[in-house]
């Protein structure tokens, strides 16, 4: 079971912050497909990979990523700090 | 290092004068602020920060971490706010402390750069009623690159 995370309008698409998940994925790519097999409203959010980063145990970390030893997952737009 | 993400409002100028007091090894000081800029004439009425609460402090104090050690930096300061703010209010602050002074730009410039597209935070503005979340740009992306 692994906690999942979203943030801006990511969060706004999906309609939750948080949600505890299990899954079999092996890797950040595969839990995304797992999600967008949930529900019509996660295939919306995650439609287009290039407008979506991800953190791993709050690092960031590329697509192909393992989640294997992962407690949280956060998914969420390019970041516009400063 | 001091690295604060707050809701809070700070006051630059005491933050300042306070960072550049006590040093003796310390000839330059760099002080940026990023205060939110109205660009629609004035229909932005809001600019809401939201944040990564954990990741945020993580990824600030790493950067710090490095650009302390990249560019000799005595002394480190960042200072992030996240919620509903107006234009004018101040945004964030940078400043770095290095015996010399081209050390103390360069350390606030990379700062500022990986602060604006590797800190978890999210901008969203509220213009003539309506909110739009501010959009990444490619430039600032490719402003890591020189570092």
């Amino acid at each position: 079971m692994i906690e999942v995370i979203y943030f801006a309008w990511v969060r706004e698409r999906i309609g939750e912050a948080r949600e505890s998940h299990e899954t079999s994925a092996k890797t950040v790519r595969d839990l995304i497909e797992e999600l967008k097999h949930k529900e019509e409203r996660y295939a919306v959010a995650f439609s287009d990979l290039s407008a979506i980063r991800v953190a791993i145990d709050q690092d960031l970390v590329d697509m192909d990523s393992s989640i294997e030893n992962a407690k949280e997952v956060a998914f969420f737009p390019p970041m516009t700090g400063g | 290092m001091k690295i604060s993400v707050q809701a809070e409002p700070f006051d630059y100028g005491t933050l300042s004068n306070a960072f550049a007091q006590g040093h003796t090894h310390v000839g330059a000081v760099v002080t940026f602020c990023g205060i939110v800029r109205d660009d629609e004439l004035g229909g932005l009425s809001t600019m809401e920060i939201e944040h990564y609460p954990g990741m945020t402090e993580k990824a600030i104090n790493a950067h710090s971490q490095i650009a302390k050690n990249r560019f000799s930096l005595a002394e480190v300061l960042v200072i992030h706010r996240y919620g509903s703010l107006k234009p004018g209010e101040m945004i964030m602050m940078v400043a770095t402390a290095a015996p010399h002074r081209n050390d103390a730009f360069q350390g606030a410039e990379f700062l500022m750069d990986y602060l604006k597209s590797r800190a978890p935070f999210w901008k969203k503005e509220i213009v003539n009623g309506e909110p739009r979340w501010v959009d990444a740009k490619p430039e600032d992306e490719d402003a890591l690159s020189r570092w």
